[in-house]
């Protein structure tokens, strides 16, 4: 597996909790939603990142208020069929103004990959060769114009003059 | 009709370049057909049962010469010759090779064509009122809000893996000729008590395996909050809709299971959110831009009675058939619109040869400004022609064979490609609507039975709309045989209606000789001429019909 960022592969700083693993009182975690949800009162004391996977059936209910805690959010594609992360990561963006890393994982394939930019989404975990591949060449979907405003102002721009509703994509993340 | 700008195209050629590039992986074997199929299919591509099928999107089912004569030139290059126009206002070539389909796409896009989400679980190719911009009942031309929902759901970021496909209609005419009802979502263009433009909007219907009439969730939806309204719509869809069997994804069965009121409370605390950041609502001079490419021709000041047309009428009793039949009204005085039939007896509902698409071009250039519509019930359309001008059309069109005079009556059929093709058929369904239109050929009988619809479907998955044709047939598998199971009172339009299943199934060689029972049962019941068929059905139900099929089966 590795981790796409900023336009690089990088180290993933992260540790993902195991169920059996304490909750350690440093270092950057991840924990599963019904994990951060029994546990809420408990990790509010503690003072180090935290992280949070959602799975694309657990949707955002109950975590409203928390989303601000949160430094990751990873949201699995467990099959790249299986759509409702984009919607996920868009209400995160847009509706909850959620400005951390957020993290496709799972089923990431070359072909998916600007539509989970689009929505939001700024980091990658990739298992897939060719998308591997394709990443490090830059080599991802050329379609770069865009017929509705979705993800983030740095991923897309307005275009003066043009039907409001366009975009133009600008750098990947 | 709408002219790409230089955006456009670049946005169509970005997409042709990536498809072409997903064809090589899997033409090299780095996709496999698993990966490759979701990926083909968001860009109108099928493997049927002998071939590659391509579906071309024709938006709101709107073509002028120039589009017509490239899809006829691609028939030649790459298929057989012919061209299927479909239920969806669009056109498939059956007969295609994959490694073809790249330089197709790339001549579509020379004349401002694609394959974008003709299929797959996406939001769908928008469709329109075929006679938009040509109605006398219209408010406002509705292909002005497809066009800018078309653009809106192109390659839409977060609704491109929605649970299953996603079907929207627009009509702007109280007589809904566009079927808004049987759509995931429906519009209804309409105006406010001040004038001002808005929409009803229905969702949740569809036929399928569930055969659902789409509820209203709203009354009157203000025109600038038509993107933000279905951003909304299908956000919940894309969320709550089902996963877990693609027969119970679609966004009726979501209605359905949680009932209205709770989907409509959803759609509206999402639609706060998205209408909050404003990012959508669409400026009075955007539509405006947009509304520009549909402005009507210039239409010139003629008499409403054209003689030219009277005199050849009396002459020519063919023309004068084919006038009282494939001719409408238009919303100018000296105009009509005329009904091109894909339907001549006997041959394959909704084809067309290449020659025959060469000769409507020339037509509507001469004759009808340019603009060819597609209809959901698999005909052409030229929207504008003069009255003066319907003598010489209907001779070009006899020339092509394209002047048969049964515009909605019992020939006109609308039927899916079925066993001949498709490769989910139980039955086949060509095969069945050419007997039937055989059957009912003579022109006099045609005359006497009146509006009739029959539509075919080849399995359950009702692409032949089976479910609202006055008279519906459903192609089902009875071990291993192929039979049909007949549906009653089915509509489509704004009294929409599901037809009721009348009895058990009949064999190919019976189910001819059982349409035949119905129409004379409801020749002998009806109360005249001036009864259709679906007025008697409404009023006699479905007894003295089964009781006619089935007395003799004891
Ligand atoms: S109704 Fe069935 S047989 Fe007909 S085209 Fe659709 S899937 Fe194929």
């Amino acid at each position: 597996m590795a981790l796409y960022k900023n336009g690089s592969f990088v180290e993933d700083t992260w540790r993902f909790l195991a169920a059996e693993d304490d909750v350690p009182s440093d270092g950057a975690i991840v924990l599963g939603k019904a994990r951060f949800l029994a546990e809420r009162e408990a990790l509010a004391g503690r003072n180090a990142p935290l992280g949070i996977i959602i799975e694309p059936g657990e949707g955002l209910a109950g975590i409203e208020a928390d989303i601000h805690r949160f430094a990751l959010v990873v949201l699995p594609f467990p099959k790249y069929t299986d759509g409702r992360a984009y919607s996920l990561a868009r209400m995160l963006r847009e509706e909850h103004g959620y400005r951390g890393e957020l993290r496709a994982s799972g089923n990431v394939l070359r072909d998916q990959v600007r539509f989970m930019w689009r929505c939001g989404i700024d980091a990658l975990e990739v298992t897939h060769a060719g998308t591997i591949a394709a990443l490090q060449a830059g080599a991802v979907s050329p379609v770069t114009h865009h017929y509705q405003p979705a993800g983030l102002e740095a991923v897309e721009h307005r275009l003066a003059g043009a039907r409001p509703w366009l975009r133009r994509a600008a750098a990947h993340p | 009709m709408y002219r790409y700008d230089e955006f456009d195209r670049r946005f169509v050629a970005e997409r042709v370049a990536e498809f072409r590039d997903q064809v090589a992986r899997r033409l090299s074997g780095e996709l496999t057909e698993d990966e490759f199929r979701p990926l083909r299919l968001m860009n109108g591509v099928y493997l049927q049962l002998h071939a590659y099928m391509l579906r071309i999107a024709i938006p709101y089912g709107s073509l002028n010469a120039t589009k017509l004569r490239r899809l006829a030139r691609i028939a030649r290059t790459y298929d057989r010759g012919f061209g299927h126009f479909t239920t969806r206002q669009n056109l498939q070539f059956n007969w295609i090779r994959l490694e073809d389909v790249p330089a197709i796409l790339g001549e579509l896009a020379e004349v401002e064509m694609h394959a974008i989400q003709t299929s797959g679980n996406c939001i769908r190719n928008v469709s329109a009122d075929h006679f938009s911009g040509a109605a006398a009942d219209e408010v406002a031309d509705p292909r002005v809000y497809a066009e800018i929902l078309r653009q809106w759901s192109s390659l839409h970021p977060e609704f491109s893996f929605l649970p299953r496909k996603f079907k929207i209609a627009v009509t702007a005419a109280e007589h809904d000729r566009a079927a808004i009802q049987v759509h995931d979502i429906g519009l209804h263009v309409k105006r406010g008590e001040a004038g001002e433009i808005g929409f009803s909007v229905y969702v949740g219907g569809g036929l399928g395996r569930t055969p659902m009439v789409a509820k209203k969730v709203r009354d009157f939806l203000p025109e600038a909050e038509l993107l933000s309204y279905c951003e909304a719509i299908l956000r919940v869809y894309n969320l709550y809709g089902r996963r877990d069997n693609k027969y119970k994804a679609r966004i009726k069965i979501l209605l359905h299971e949680a009932g209205v009121d709770e989907i409509a409370r959803q759609i509206e605390e999402e639609y706060e959110q998205v209408r909050r950041r404003g990012v959508l609502l669409l400026p009075r001079e955007e539509i405006d831009r947009i509304a520009a490419y549909f402005a009507p021709p210039a239409f010139e000041e003629l008499p409403a009675r054209s003689v030219t047309l009277e005199r050849a009428k009396a002459l020519d009793a063919g023309l004068a058939e084919f006038v009282a039949r494939n001719v409408t009204t238009h919303k100018v005085p000296g105009y009509a619109s005329v009904t091109i039939s894909l339907k001549a007896i006997g041959a394959p509902p909704g084809d067309a040869s290449a020659e025959q698409m060469e000769a409507v071009a020339a037509i509507a250039e001469a004759y009808a400004h340019d603009e060819v519509r597609v209809s959901h019930e698999q005909n052409l359309v030229l929207p504008h022609v003069r009255l003066d001008d319907l003598p010489v059309v209907y001779a070009a069109l006899q020339k092509a064979d394209l002047a048969t005079p049964n515009a909605g009556y019992i020939t006109d059929i609308i039927a899916c490609p079925g066993l001949d093709y498709c490769s989910l058929a139980n039955a086949r369904s060509i095969p069945v609507a050419q007997r039937i239109a055989e059957r009912f050929g003579d022109p006099a009988r045609q005359r006497e039975i009146g509006d009739l619809k029959i539509k075919i479907s080849g399995c359950i998955n009702a692409c032949g709309h089976h479910h609202v044709g006055h008279i519906g047939i459903l192609g089902v598998d009875r071990k291993g045989e192929e039979f049909y199971q007949i549906t009653l009172g089915g509509s489509g339009d704004e009294m929409c209606s599901i037809g009721e299943i009348v009895g058990k199934g009949f064999s190919s060689e019976e189910v001819v000789d059982a349409v035949e029972t119905i129409v004379d049962t409801y020749l002998k019941l009806r109360q005249g001429p001036g009864e259709t068929f679906l007025a008697a059905f409404r009023r006699l139900g479905e007894a003295p019909f089964r009781e006619a099929l089935y007395a003799d089966a004891g």
